[in-house]
């Protein structure tokens, strides 16, 4: 479902990021992208929705090639996405059922349809009863778990995540994790850049290391492998 | 796009202006002066170009007949008139017609004059008037070289004069206005701009679940529109009661009875609608501006 050949990602300021990177993920997997700060892994992230182009090489997602995708199409492809990053990304001024029926707005759902899937999710993620709240009103991991509910409100085949745990306190985190695993486990893909050595060495999954924007290491039920 | 789709773009778009009621008041506050100036001067040139017009109607050459000629050579010059193509229509005036017409626009001091019925000194006369009032002085010079005609006259300084004053008030105004609106324009979308780089993370999350730009920039739509609908309120108010005002007014004295204003139904009407128009399409136009720099990222 997704696959790279190739590809090489140079900043307009000069920075390359990525080196070169050859990789194929199945649809189901769970893979974890480790490595040093500044080694790409946002980049390789970004690169899969579409928020960066490659410099060079070439990027299939759900069979989309996203070289030549044009401008307007990416929004649809970001429709069978779900995104979710350590600065959760809700709209401020939103209540936490309008953050999540946004990703239905866009869509132009039915208001019956959106009603009851938005407060499904928001009960797969432990927040129905948050429904009225704005973000400010919210600790970090419930923050982060409306952004979670936001990014698979649309059944999504594929959910990235930028160090979704960066922010959060451990507790919080296994939380997070617990819900992740969750949606892994109805068959959606989910990508997950991280830091935390204890969520890599115990909840054992692929783990792709990136250094220097190449992949260094690419194991299944790997090991974090680093020491910070 | 559904209409559910169409009734929340207006739905958050009234919201933004509620939200960023600073920025509403500023940008309203920019169209309301602008359109109350451009109102204003619309008010104007459509009067000046209506005096014109009424102006130019009135505009007639006259051609005095010869003293001397008899029935068969005041017909041959009537012909002759009547050849020239830029003509529109010529009138056979008798000369105690032409008495009478003097009498009477000389009022009381006109009577003395009613003594010459007896002994008319006045010529026949044709009245002339042009297709378009601009060949006036090229045809009062064809009609200068027809046998038999003693004196050719029409207002020609005051003609001239006023078709030079029209074309450049026309022009002026065209040009403030212009300029006024464009200023506008600019002042909207720059306090638009500055919401909206409050908003480029909004654009930027919107973006990330899948939003296309028209459905992003629909609210923007909306409230750009509705900034300019509401900044032409009060120009509307103003234009409205100063017409109304004014229009009463003229007409009350009588040294501006020859100035005849548009009346006040329903010009006030159809300039108030010309004002709300134009203030909708600076709103539109202005945000339309703004937002498509931010949606490319
Ligand atoms: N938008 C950008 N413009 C220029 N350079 C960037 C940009 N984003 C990232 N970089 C650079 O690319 C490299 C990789 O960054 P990133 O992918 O964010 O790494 P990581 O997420 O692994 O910390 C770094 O050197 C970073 O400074
Ligand atoms: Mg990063």
């Amino acid at each position: 479902m997704i696959e790279m050949q190739g590809v090489y990602k140079t900043y307009p300021n000069g920075v390359t990021a990525l080196n070169g990177i050859d990789v194929m993920i199945e649809q189901g997997e769970f893979v974890y992208v480790v490595g040093p700060s500044g080694a790409g892994k946002s980049t390789f992230i970004k690169l899969i929705f579409r928020e960066e182009k490659p410099s060079k090489g070439s990027i299939n997602v759900n069979n989309k090639d996203l070289l030549t995708m044009k401008w307007k199409d990416v929004p649809y492809l970001r429709r069978d996405i779900g995104v979710v990053f350590q600065d959760f990304k809700l709209l401020p001024n939103f209540t936490v059922y309008e953050n999540v029926a946004f990703a239905l707005e866009v869509i132009e759902e039915s208001p019956k349809a959106m009603r009851k899937r938005v407060m499904e999710v928001l009960d797969q993620v432990g927040l129905k009863n948050k429904a009225r709240f704005i973000p400010d009103e919210l600790s970090g991991g419930e923050q982060q778990r409306v952004a979670i509910a936001r990014a698979i409100v649309n059944h999504p085949s594929l959910l990235i995540a930028d160090e979704p745990t960066g922010n959060l306190d451990p507790d919080t985190s296994w939380e997070i994790m617990r819900i992740l695993e969750e949606i892994n486990a109805s068959g959606t893909t989910i990508i997950m850049a991280t830091h935390s050595k204890e969520i890599v060495n115990t909840i054992k999954k692929r783990v792709i290391a990136i250094e220097d924007g190449l992949i260094a290491r690419d194991e299944h039920r790997g090991e974090y492998g680093y020491e910070i | 796009m559904k209409f559910r789709t169409l009734k929340r773009h207006f739905r958050e778009g009234a919201k933004n202006i509620l939200r960023n009621s600073w920025m509403t008041i500023a940008s309203v506050g920019a169209v309301t002066t602008t359109l109350i100036l451009v109102g204003a001067f619309l008010v104007l040139m459509f009067n000046l170009n209506h005096i014109a017009d009424k102006l130019e109607e009135d505009v007639q050459i006259k051609a005095l007949v010869d003293l001397t000629a008899d029935d068969a050579e005041i017909e041959a010059v009537g012909e002759a008139i009547n050849k020239i193509p830029e003509v529109s229509s010529v009138e056979f005036s008798t000369k105690e017609e032409e008495l009478a017409d003097l009498v009477k626009s000389m009022g009381e001091e006109g009577e003395v004059w009613e003594l010459y019925e007896q002994d008319n000194p006045l010529n026949h006369a044709y009245i002339i008037k042009a297709t378009d009032p601009l060949d006036t002085e090229s045809i009062a010079k064809k009609i200068k070289k027809i046998d038999n005609i003693e004196n050719v006259t029409f207002g020609q300084e005051a003609v001239q004069n006023l078709f030079k004053f029209n074309q450049l008030a026309r022009n002026i105004g065209l040009a403030l206005i212009i300029g006024l609106i464009f200023t506008a324009i600019f002042l909207i979308s720059n306090t638009i701009k500055i919401t909206i780089m409050a908003r480029k993370r909004e654009i930027g999350i919107m973006k990330l679940v899948g939003a296309t730009n028209g459905f992003i920039r629909w609210p923007f739509f909306v409230e750009g529109m509705l900034l300019g609908v509401l900044g032409s309120i009060v120009p509307i108010a103003v234009i409205v009661t100063g017409y109304y005002y004014i229009s009463e007014n003229v007409s009350a004295f009588k040294q501006f009875n020859f100035v005849e204003l548009l009346p006040f139904s329903p010009f006030a009407w159809q300039i108030s609608l010309i004002i709300l128009l134009i203030g909708a399409s600076i709103g539109v136009w202005g945000s339309v501006m703004s937002v498509r720099k931010f949606l490319k990222v």
